[in-house]
This record gives C-alpha cells, structure tokens and sequence, in this order.
C-alpha cells in the first residue's frame, strides 16, 4: 500500500486546524476525521465518480431494457416468440436463455472493470482520508 | 411411497438435520457479540459468502415452485428463472458495494444513514418483518406439500404438524447458530442443492440422448395443452389483463430481488465492498448455473411424470421435481431430492429468521426503543425472542397458505420487496435531496398500498385458487400487484421529498456517498 504523502504527519494538536500545514492532500478535519464535503468534491472522488456511472448507467439500461423488450414479446408477440429454430426449440426460449448469458457477460465485465479502473481509483480518494483510517 | 421407502425417505432428512445442527452448533462456540449474532463477524470470505448467498436466495420457490411452474405452464414458468438471474445485476452493480460500505448489519443502517433515525429505522424494521413473513410464509407452504408427499400425508392436520415441526427446527438453527451457523447451513445447502440438481439435469438430458429439442417434443406430446405450452400465453396470455399481470410479475422479479431484506443482510457477512461484489459474482454464476438446471427439470417433469399426474399428486405443482426424482431414481433418489428441498426450506427460512429478528432487535429495539443505547448483550437476546416469535407467526401463517404454488406466492414477497426497499435504496443513494419525509413515504406506500392491493387480490379470495376459495373481495384483478405498487413508491417518495419536511442534511449526504463508494469513515479495509 503506497501513501500519497507518508511523510505528512498529523497536526500536534488534535482540535486546532492549522494552516501552517500542506492541507491539500490530507482530507481530513481538525479532529482527525475524514472532511467528506472536501473529499467529495476533491478531484480524485469526482472521477471516481464519473469512472462508475460510465459502466453503470449504460449497462443498467442496457439490461433492463433487453429484459423489458423480452418480457414485451413474450406478452404481446407470442406469435414470433414460438417461431422454431432449431427442432422444437423456438424463440422465445432461446431468448430467455440468451439473458442468462448477457448476465454472466455483464456480471464478469463488471468485475472486470470495477479491479481495472474502480478499486485503483478508490485507493486514491482513500488515500486522501489514510492517516484518520490508521488512528481509527 | 409408503412403508419402508417412507422409513428410507426419513432417515435420509434426519441425518441431514442431525448433521447440520451439529455443524450450526460447533461454527457457534464463540458466538457472543452483535456483530457475531448479526453479521458473523463479517468474517466470510466473497466466495463462501456468494455461496451462501445463493443459498439465502435459492428457495423452494427456486427448486419446487420454478420446476412445478415449468413443468405445468411451460414457458410462462421459466419466466421466473429468467426474472431472478437479471435481477442480480442491479445487487451487483447499485446496491452490494454501497450497502457494504455504509452499513453494520440492516438494511435500516443505510436507509436512516443520512435521515432522522428514529421513524426511518421504524419504517425499515415494518418493511423487513412483513416482507420476511411473507417469504417464510411461502417456504412453510412448500415444506407442507414436500412432507406430504414424502410421507404420503393426505391430511390437512397432519400437514399442518410437519409445517410446524420445520419451524421449530429452524428457529433452533438461528438460536443456537446466529449468522454464522445459519451461513455455514446455507453453504452446505447451496452446495448439495447445486450438485443433485445438475446431476439430475445431466442424467435427464442424457435420458433423451442430449438432445434439449427431442425432451421439449416429448414434453409437448405429454402435456394436454400440446405445443402451446413451448410458447408463451399458457397462463398469462388468455386476456389484456392476464397479460399485465404477467408483466407486473416480471417486474417484480426483477426489482425484489436485489432488495429483499435477508439478501441485502448477506452483504455484511463479509470484511469489504470488494468482497461483496466477489460474492455476488459468485452467487450470480450459481444462479445462472441452477435456473438453466431447472428448465430441463421443469420439462423433464412434463416428458417423464406428465401433467395431469403432477397437478393430481399431494403438494400440487410443488411436487413436480420430487415425482420426477422417485420416476427416474426410486425411492432412494425421491428421498435424497426431498431431503435436499428440505434442506433448502430449513436454510432458507433460518435466514430470514435471523434478519427478521436482527432488524427488530437492532432497528427497533437498539435504536427505537433505547435511543442506540442498547447493551449488545441485551439486543442480542431481544434479537432470539424475536427469532421465537417470527417462528410461530411463520408457522400459522404457513399452514393457512399450505397447498399454493410456491413460487407464486414468493412473488409476492418479491413485489412487496421491491415496493418498500428499492426505491427507498436508490433514492437514498442517488438523490441528493432525498428527505426523511419522503423516505417515510415511499417505504410506508410501497409497502401499504402492496399489502391492500394483495389483500383484495385473486391470491387471496374470489378463485378456486385462492387462499379463501369460499368468499369474494377482490375488486383488484392482477395477482401481482408490483405494477402499480412500485411506480406508486416511487412517486411518493419523490413527492414526499418535493412537497417539503425538513431539508436533506448535505453533510450526511455528502459522507453516504463519500462512503458508499469508497468505504472511508466505515472502518472497512
């Protein structure tokens, strides 16, 4: 675990803001607390932010609708939904089955996402906050 | 089925039972603190706890309702396998992580989080314990029809004594086990669940000389609906309103799932966000894997046993997978399936004992009652009376609903699940301006305007189908309510925030989502 700034120690006294210390990396009250309205506007939390809605977003629409859309024709386009494709397999159930796997698909590329670009972006806002997590 | 198959089909569940309490008992030696009753000390890793997870979620409704479902109605059935596979997304990618970081060990923990805590823990408690009751409810009306065909019980009474011999059991799992001991039954559970149902799976398919399209031609020749029942429509399709009630079931699957109280409990038993995400990474793969099974076991039951046998035996459409089980096995593998469905009513319901009695004990009693100012000592002790008496309110309750389909009524749980809690979760965590008045009003909406509209729903009164056949409230005419009760939640909670009460506290929101995200302030490495 490396620390943005590990040579950076606490204010001597709890309680006291001081401002002659650098203040800029360490989001942390004059209790020792994390500040949370300063980390969650700091620049790192902000694209941490931004990092997750960009996967999130577009794949909860994206799965939500593509069971919406399953159900819909289940509902009302029986008729296609029982279309044979191979033996007596037809559509509809092939369908369902294919959510299974965009499930698994999602599922995994999230995982996949959320190590590559999510948690190394955590460490850094948590970085931030490090030395109230180590007193804690 | 009687005689000495009834002696072989007992002793099989006994041993399993006897097996399991004593693991329950040594997992719980050191079982003292809160946090050990509650969470298990958070001490499981993802992967035991995604197994266990699957364990929590996969119910008789999975094993007996979905394969009786599919193996009656067909296609219309599998809508539930495919309902509760998608759904995991929305655990996976908006509520386990964040769930994980913000709170200790309910659901009340996050929806209070920046909100008064006193009425808002109320509020989730009353969500936590109508929604479990309803899930129990359905898991005693399954254990029922199992032991009826089991032991070939035909009388009511004597249903009725076995549902209450299973709720004993599974209280005695919760008091002598706490998280840990009941996680340790779900592990075992999922696992032995998880195994016959894919043995079985491979054997039918092998049966029918892997050929998944020559099985679903046997089943259709089989049904007395025809090919019919490869499409959709056989249950839902007759009219415009059986169509919308297909729909509103279909939502409520989706949306209950990730938001069912003893699921989102599941997300505490482990040391951080990403071990909760590993866990339902897991979980999702064990659904995705078990769901699959249950569509050839659904259609094997079809092709094998038959339709018209399966409606006809003890335990209705519950008995689809047991009958399959004793047609291509005997008695020995109708004894090891039941044994294994038992397993999984036992573990199940244990568990929502356990988050039914921890949301009391720490929400309402701990917070409510005295001001957070509880001695653990004293919650936990709460936490087992109140483990007693949702056990007999689960007992009543189950014989009263014995003999209905048991995914049916699960559904049910789901819609009231996904009415109180999810949109109470998303608003919490993604609106800024969220308010305790509107956090009141879409937990108390959902979940009101769900239990009236079940009430005077078919469900409950009206059909030869119904709880009470004999008498006629239901001017409400879909079975599942989710359509209109979900929206509705919504609404009332943004209109409770918008219409005024006091405004958001911008510094606690500001630290639910520092924290949420990335578990700073939580304690959490």
């Amino acid at each position: 675990m490396t620390k943005a700034l590990p040579s950076v120690s606490r204010p001597a006294v709890p309680g006291f803001a001081t401002f002659e210390e650098p203040h800029h990396s360490l989001l942390i009250d004059g209790d020792g607390e994390p500040d949370f309205g300063a980390i969650q506007t700091s620049e790192d939390f902000l694209a941490l932010k931004r990092r997750v809605t960009r996967f999130i977003l577009p794949a909860t629409v994206l799965f939500l609708t593509w069971y919406v859309t399953f159900v819909l024709l289940s509902a009302y386009a029986a008729d296609f939904m029982s279309t044979r494709l191979f033996g007596t397999v037809n559509v509809g159930l092939t369908m369902g089955f294919l959510q299974f796997v965009t499930t698994i698909i999602i599922t995994m590329a999230y995982a996949r996402y959320s190590k590559k670009r999510l948690d190394p972006q955590v460490e850094k806002v948590r970085a931030l906050a490090e030395i109230d997590e180590e007193l804690a | 089925m009687t005689g000495t198959n009834t002696a072989i089909n007992l002793s099989v569940f006994g041993i399993f039972v006897l097996l399991t309490l004593y693991i329950v008992y040594r997992a719980s030696t050191r079982n003292v603190s809160a946090s050990d009753y509650y969470a298990a000390g958070s001490s499981f890793t993802g992967t035991q706890n995604g197994i266990a997870l699957s364990g929590d979620f996969l119910s008789a409704a999975s094993f007996l309702g979905v394969s009786g479902a599919i193996a009656v109605n067909g296609y219309d059935g599998f809508m539930y396998s495919i309902g509760w596979v998608v759904a995991w997304l929305i655990g996976l990618m908006l509520i386990s992580e964040r769930l994980r970081n913000t709170g200790r060990y309910t659901m009340g923990d996050v929806m209070a989080f920046r909100m008064r805590q006193r009425p808002v823990r109320a509020a989730a408690a009353n969500a936590t314990l109508v929604i479990s009751l309803f899930y129990m409810i359905a898991q005693m009306a399954g254990a029922g029809g199992l032991m009826a065909l089991l032991l070939d019980v035909h009388s009511k009474v004597g249903q009725a004594i076995i549902i209450a011999v299973v709720g004993i059991v599974m209280v005695l799992y919760v008091l002598v086990g706490g998280m840990k001991g009941t996680t340790w039954v779900q592990i075992i559970k999922a696992v032995l669940l998880l195994l016959t149902v894919s043995l079985l799976t491979i054997f039918l398919i092998g049966k029918f000389g892997f050929d998944f399209s020559s099985m679903l031609d046997r089943a259709a020749q089989k049904s007395p609906l025809g090919e019919a029942v490869l499409s959709p429509g056989v249950k839902y399709g007759a009219t415009d309103l059986s169509k919308i009630d297909f729909l509103s079931l279909a939502l409520a699957l989706v949306l209950g799932t990730a938001s069912l109280p003893h699921v989102l409990m599941r997300f505490y038993t482990v040391p951080n966000a990403r071990e909760a995400r590993k866990s339902v990474v897991w979980a999702t793969w064990m659904m995705a894997i078990f769901y699959s099974c249950t569509l050839v076991i659904g259609f094997g039951a079809m092709a094998l046993v038959g339709t018209d046998k399966i409606t006809g035996a003890p335990g209705g459409e519950n008995s689809a997978a047991p009958l399959l089980a004793f047609q291509v096995g005997g008695t020995v593998l109708l004894g090891i399936v039941c044994a294994v469905a038992f397993a999984t009513i036992l573990a199940v319901v244990a568990g929502l004992t356990l988050t039914a009695s921890a949301s009391f004990a720490h929400d309402v009693y701990a917070n409510v009652i005295k001001h957070g100012e509880a001695d653990p000592r004293d919650e936990v002790r709460v936490a087992r009376l109140t483990a007693v008496c949702v056990g007999v309110l689960a007992i009543v309750g189950g014989i009263a609903a014995n003999g209905q389909n048991v995914a049916f009524l699960v559904a049910l749980a789901f819609a009231l699940a996904a009415s109180a809690n999810l949109p109470t979760l998303l608003y919490s965590m993604f609106w800024k301006r969220f308010n305790t008045r509107g956090t009141l009003w879409s937990i108390y909406g959902g979940l009101t305007s769900c239990v009236l509209l079940i009430v005077f729903s078919p469900a409950i009164s009206g059909s030869k189908s119904s709880v009470f056949p004999d008498v006629d409230f239901a001017f409400f005419p879909l079975s599942n309510p989710g359509i209109v009760s979900i929206p509705l939640s919504f609404l009332a909670g943004f209109l409770g925030t918008v219409l005024g009460g006091e405004p958001a506290d911008p510094a606690k929101q500001s630290e639910m989502e520092v924290r949420g995200l990335t578990g700073i302030g939580s304690g959490l490495r």
